[in-house]
C-alpha cells in the first residue's frame, strides 16, 4: 500500500470516533454527518498539513471543532429569538422577589462531586441541556464545550457582549434548577 | 452598596465568563460571605463548570 492511500485509510479509521466527538456538540444527526464529512475531506486534502505531527486523532479533532462551531453558528442564525428564551427569562424571575431576593433560598448541595463519578448523572446532564433553548443551548455548548471566549460567541451568535453573558447566565439557571429537581433533590 | 441576590447570581455567572472589575468583585465576594443562598448558587454554577469539564474529558482524544 502506498503511503498516500495508507494516510486515507488511517483518516478514516477516526470517523466513528469524530462522529461520537461531533454528536457531543450538535443535536442534528444531518450535522453531525456534515461536520464529520467535511473534516474528513479537510484531512485528505491537507495530508501535507499532517506531516510531522504525532497525533492523528487529536489533528482531526482540532479541524473538526471548526466545523462544528461553523454549523453552530449556521443553526442559530436560522432561528430567531424564540418564545422559549422569553420563557426562560420569566422562569428566572420567578426565582427572585419584588426587591431582588431569593423566593426560596437555595439549599448547598452535598458532596455534589460524587455525581461525576456515575453514568447515570450525565445522562441527566445530557436531558436538562436537550432541555434549553436553541440559542442559549449553544452559547452555553461554545463556552464550556469548545472552551470558546465570550467575544468569540457573541461574534458567531451575532448578538451582544451583554447579550451573550445574558445567554450564559440563563443557561446555568436553567441547568442548575433541573439538576435540582432531577439529581440532587431525589437523594 | 448592597447587592441584591438577583443581581450577585449575575455576577457569579458573569465572573465565570470574564474577569470582574475590582469593585464589583469585591462586592460580590461580600454578598456571598453573608447570603447562604447565594453562596449555594456560586458553588452550583461552580459544579456545573466542572461537570461540563467531564463531559469533554469523556468524549476527548485519547481517553477512549
Amino acid at each position: 500500500m502506498d503511503a498516500q492511500a495508507d494516510f486515507r485509510e488511517q483518516v478514516q479509521g477516526e470517523r466513528a470516533y469524530l462522529m461520537r466527538y461531533a454528536s457531543l456538540h450538535l443535536r442534528d444527526s444531518a450535522a453531525v454527518e456534515d461536520a464529520v464529512q467535511e473534516t474528513l475531506l479537510a484531512a485528505l486534502a491537507g495530508e501535507t498539513a499532517f506531516a510531522g505531527r504525532s497525533n492523528l486523532r487529536t489533528w482531526l479533532t482540532g479541524i473538526l471543532k471548526h466545523k462544528i462551531v461553523d454549523a453552530i453558528r449556521r443553526a442559530s442564525r436560522d432561528v430567531l429569538p424564540s418564545a422559549d428564551e422569553n420563557d426562560a427569562d420569566r422562569e428566572i424571575d420567578r426565582l427572585f422577589r419584588e426587591n431582588g431576593h431569593w423566593a426560596e433560598h437555595p439549599a448547598a448541595w452535598s458532596d455534589p462531586d460524587a455525581a461525576l463519578e456515575q453514568k447515570r448523572f450525565f445522562e441527566v446532564l445530557e436531558r436538562c441541556l436537550e432541555r434549553l433553548p436553541r440559542r442559549t443551548a449553544h452559547a452555553f455548548m461554545m463556552r464550556e464545550h469548545l472552551g470558546s471566549e465570550t467575544e468569540e460567541i457573541c461574534k458567531e451568535l451575532g448578538v451582544t457582549a451583554t447579550h451573550c453573558f445574558v445567554l450564559l447566565y440563563r443557561a446555568r439557571m436553567a441547568l442548575q434548577r433541573c439538576l435540582d429537581t432531577n439529581w440532587f433533590g431525589r437523594r | 452598596m448592597n447587592l441584591a441576590c438577583k443581581e450577585a447570581a449575575r455576577l457569579v455567572s458573569e465572573g465565570l465568563d470574564r474577569e470582574l472589575p475590582a469593585d464589583e468583585r469585591l462586592r460580590l465576594h461580600t454578598h456571598l460571605a453573608v447570603c447562604r443562598g447565594c453562596k449555594a448558587i456560586a458553588d452550583r454554577l461552580g459544579f456545573l463548570r466542572r461537570a461540563m469539564r467531564r463531559v469533554v474529558e469523556r468524549g476527548d482524544p485519547g481517553k477512549s
